[in-house]
């Protein structure tokens, strides 16, 4: 179903004969691209529906609902976008390594621990001029995360661990520590039922942006988006660790330093996750507390896939996902699902966009060498 | 993947269909395999063009042809990993359907393959009987060895089947895997290029003892071959192939190398290597190695190599039998393993392979097989030419290729890189369906191709290569060898290594050969004599 998606797109553009090879063959990527990826999110929702059907539910009431609860109404798409928020530094976490042909999903624990260590730092700093006591709070939180996720790249680079186990595990270290000082050493003795760390000065919160109810994060988050595009795909330094990712062999044969490249960009990838816990402590919930460990991490890895590690389509994707967990809680009381459903429709989405990898290079319309085998062969037929 | 058109599945009724055939029951003796009219497109290029040959019972035969002539479309065809777009394979006379390498190996045909299939942490025995059609459940080892020493008796070469297959050398893979077909009862085999991995003396001792088998009429062989030493000492008979074609063809010793170079060549002319102009410089000494010491990743292969010299102006060749310390010593000068001990020097300071020193000493490591090695496959043929040049903007005004390599730069020049990657495209022949066409879309020749044309555009002090003509056919291979002579004409010193001792010999102004990762034997190329340092690579020193 995913196959039968794309060629209808790429009629368009094949049958343009007065178009100049390179802009088609440059068209044809592209929206091979966009189609494969939008072919596996038709075909997770399809067969989402025939789940929701088995159950008795209708997928038409279920799309209405995420509509509603995530689109709909400015409520709902402000609630969108300040879910989106953290999205976007968690799939750069993913995607920036990606480039390295690193599959890091240790994002959650970055994002718990960048949490963290603001709320940490913000503590002492208690009084201090608001624009030295945010700065302190994310600079804390970006070094956290640079250093949690630099160590997996670390040993990666020289040591040979693979980073997926090695991240994931840190993930896990990194929330029970973060449980562990929340409940003991950074506890705030007043906060009785659900344990949390001292509430940060009113000074240091970060505001909503300028006609909007969304905090900064989002700002940020797109602009980082923006310049981990300008990094990977327009500095020498971005192009680097292409020819690393695409061979590391061809890499450390034109002395490229790998293992530099291999722990910055994981580094890099951790700091920016470590942004995402800093702006839920400072914009959201004033301290830290279990709420960090929201999942944040996990989702951003689906929308870096869906996004194909491309930074620029990461903000479209994130706003996407982040209506689907908007409209999670309207989903429970409308349909009397458990809130476990959006995670096997996330799941199911992510099985898809796997899948879908695999099928990138199959489809001549999409695929100009192809075509140039096509007239290679016709040449030859007529010396 | 490539469709499958089912049309010659329909060939046969069904009950003589491959499945249905009991793989133990071929009787012994060699059998006659036909092609007729065998074509195969795909999409719209035929890559197989209605071939017809035979090859008689006991025959030993030769394929001959350039890269993309056909020869691998053609035996994948008649071992059923592609069905033929039309055609059909005759088997002693009779049109059979085989649908996929099983149904081949059912009625005994078998094919040995360039690259090793077999597992390398199991020993020769356990690969022989877990390649069985049918393997029981639990196996009976002491059963197994015993039955396998029985028909090792038979088999023309001896070999330890107790030692795990990553422990043996090439020659000995090689031999493993033809002794593999013949255990699973193969009476034609397929040999695709078997010599490329083996030392003259192997080659000869294989391909002598396939050729006795197949007179004593045990055995049909096909063999997919580039070199006419080769096909003239040991085929019967020859087909050459151009462009999907059936070019020609006919008994060995009716025809000549220039017959068969016509064949395989059609009216192209073939450039000619230049000649090696003016001598080694005995002063410059451009790489020096003294008691370099290194160890592989696996931790299995030390390298040894107590002194290395190279001058300007001359090709050091480094002759030698695969796996035997030639990969680690470019891995080393690559920077791709560190040296534990010693020294290497080039231009008189101490180099380890930074892209910093590179540069500055101006060293050129080309990888034995460019895609896997100095490619990054996925990405595009304009970027895979910039790795050399990406980080470094030309100054205005000075020459491309200048000594001075420009300035470094943190942002990307796409549009320079576009118009130098059309520039090394053009002047160096790379066919190639645009400059964004992903790499690996290349045929090996013009993977090649690109590759030099990033790594020589620019003077060179110091060249390594391994392998460089691995795999590729006759025009690339003239016109490779031609560059790598005009870079060393022009001062570059150059260390060529190779399992190709023709290569070594055409080449080297000096040949060394390694054994064990030591230098064993060292010769000038006045003195070169083939014999002797087949010896030597062949580990008697």
């Amino acid at each position: 179903m995913v196959a039968e998606t794309a060629p209808s797109d790429m009629v368009v553009a094949g049958s343009r004969p007065s178009a100049s090879l390179p802009l088609r063959a440059w068209g044809a990527r592209r929206a091979e691209a966009l189609a494969i990826p939008l072919g596996a999110l038709a075909l997770g929702f399809g067969l989402f529906s025939l789940f929701l059907l088995s159950l008795g539910k209708s997928p038409a009431a279920f799309l209405d609902l995420v509509y509603r609860g995530g689109f709909g109404s400015a409520f709902a798409l402000q609630n969108s976008l300040q879910r989106a928020a953290p999205l976007l530094f968690a799939a750069l976490c993913v995607a920036l390594p990606a480039r390295l042909g690193l599959v890091v999903i240790g994002g959650e624990g970055a994002i718990v621990l960048g949490g963290l260590a603001a709320a940490a730092v913000a503590a002492p700093l208690s009084g201090a001029a608001s624009g030295l006591g945010i700065a302190a709070m994310a600079l804390a939180a970006f070094l956290t995360g640079a250093l949690w996720l630099g160590a997996v790249g670390a040993l990666r680079a020289w040591r040979g661990v693979n980073e997926t186990i090695a991240s994931l595990l840190m993930s896990y270290i990194a929330i029970a520590l973060a449980n562990h000082l929340i409940e003991g050493l950074l506890r705030d003795p007043g906060s009785l039922n659900k344990p949390s760390t001292r509430t940060i000065d009113e000074a240091f919160r970060v505001g909503p942006m300028p006609g909007l109810e969304v905090h900064w994060g989002l700002g940020v988050g797109v602009v980082a988006c923006l310049l981990a595009w300008l990094l990977t795909e327009r500095t020498t330094l971005g192009f680097a660790a292409r020819i690393a990712g695409g061979n590391v062999r061809a890499a450390q044969i034109q002395g490229l330093p790998v293992g530099r490249l291999i722990a910055g960009f994981t580094a890099l990838g951790g700091a920016l996750a470590a942004l995402a816990g800093f702006f839920e402590v400072a914009a959201v919930h004033g301290n830290a507390n279990a709420s960090l460990i929201a999942g944040y991490g996990y989702t951003g890895i689906l929308v870096a896939f869906l996004a194909r590690q491309n930074p620029l389509a990461i903000p479209p994707v994130a706003f996407l996902l982040g209506g689907i967990e908007a409209s999670s809680g309207l989903i429970q009381r409308r349909l009397h699902l458990p809130d476990a459903t959006i995670l096997l429709l996330e799941g199911l989405l992510f099985l898809l966009v796997l899948v879908g990898e695999t099928l990138y290079g199959r489809f001549k319309p999409f695929s100009p060498h192809l075509w140039g085998e096509k007239r290679a062969a016709a040449s030859q037929t007529v010396p | 993947m490539v469709p499958f058109p089912q049309s010659v599945r329909n060939v046969v009724p069904r009950d003589e269909d491959a499945a249905a055939v009991v793989p133990e029951a071929p009787p012994p003796g060699a059998i006659a395999v036909e092609t007729i009219g065998m074509s195969k497109r795909f999409g719209t290029f035929a890559a197989l063009d209605d071939v017809s040959m035979k090859i008689e019972a006991g025959g030993f035969h030769a394929l001959l042809g350039e890269n993309g002539a056909g020869k691998s479309t053609l035996v994948k065809c008649i071992m059923g990993f592609y069905a033929p777009s039309a055609g059909s394979v005759l088997v002693d006379g009779r049109e059979v359907a085989i649908t996929n390498p099983k149904g081949a190996q059912a009625r005994g045909l078998g094919m040995v393959y360039q690259h090793f299939t077999l597992v390398p942490s199991l020993t020769g025995l356990e690969n022989l009987v877990i390649a069985r059609p049918r393997v029981p459940a639990v196996i009976d080892w002491r059963a197994e060895r015993a039955a396998l020493a029985a028909f090792m008796e038979r088999m023309p070469f001896r070999l330890n089947l107790e030692r795990p297959v990553a422990e043996l050398a090439a020659g000995e893979k090689q031999k493993l895997e033809i002794i593999k077909q013949l255990f699973l009862k193969a009476r034609f085999l397929i040999l695709d290029e078997p010599t490329s991995v083996l030392t003259p003396a192997e080659a000869e001792e294989v391909l002598g003892l396939l050729r006795a088998m197949a007179d004593r009429r045990e055995l049909t062989v096909l063999m997919i071959s580039h070199k006419f030493r080769e096909v003239e000492a040991f085929a019967r008979s020859v087909s050459v192939l151009r462009r999907g074609t059936l070019a020609g063809g006919g008994r060995v010793g009716e025809l000549s190398r220039d017959d068969m170079a016509a064949m395989m060549m059609g009216a192209r002319p073939v450039r000619a290597a230049p000649n090696r102009v003016g001598r080694p410089d005995p002063d410059r000494v451009v790489l020096r190695i003294a008691d370099l010491r290194a160890t592989d990743a696996s931790g299995l292969r030390h390298l040894a190599v107590d002194a290395l010299a190279v001058q300007a102006r001359e090709i050091v060749g480094v002759a030698g039998v695969s796996g035997n310390g030639q990969k680690e010593l470019a891995d080393v000068l690559g920077g791709q393993i560190r040296a534990a001990a010693g020294r290497v020097e080039v231009g008189g300071e101490a180099y380890d392979g930074r892209r910093a020193q590179s540069r500055a000493r101006r060293v050129r490591v080309i990888p034995e097989e460019p895609l896997r090695n100095a490619c990054a496959p996925r990405m595009s043929v304009a970027e895979n030419l910039a790795f050399r040049a990406f980080d470094r903007r030309a100054e205005r005004g000075a020459s491309e290729g200048g000594a001075v390599p420009g300035r470094p730069t943190v942002w990307l020049d796409t549009g320079a890189m576009r118009r130098r990657a059309r520039d090394l495209i053009a002047r160096f022949g790379v066919k190639t369906a645009s400059a964004e066409a992903p790499i690996a879309t290349l045929s090996g020749g013009n993977v090649q191709r690109a590759v030099l044309a990033r790594e020589l555009t620019d003077p060179v002090d110091l060249l390594v290569v391994a392998n460089p003509c691995f795999g590729l056919d006759f025009t690339a291979v003239a016109e490779i060898r031609a560059r790598i002579l005009a870079a060393r004409n022009a001062g570059a010193a150059v260390l060529l290594i190779s399992e190709d001792l023709d290569e070594i010999l055409e080449l080297s102004d000096r040949i060394v050969v390694m054994s064990d990762g030591r230098i064993v034997h060292a010769v000038s190329r006045a003195e070169a004599d083939a014999r002797s340092i087949g010896r030597h690579m062949a580990g008697h020193h």
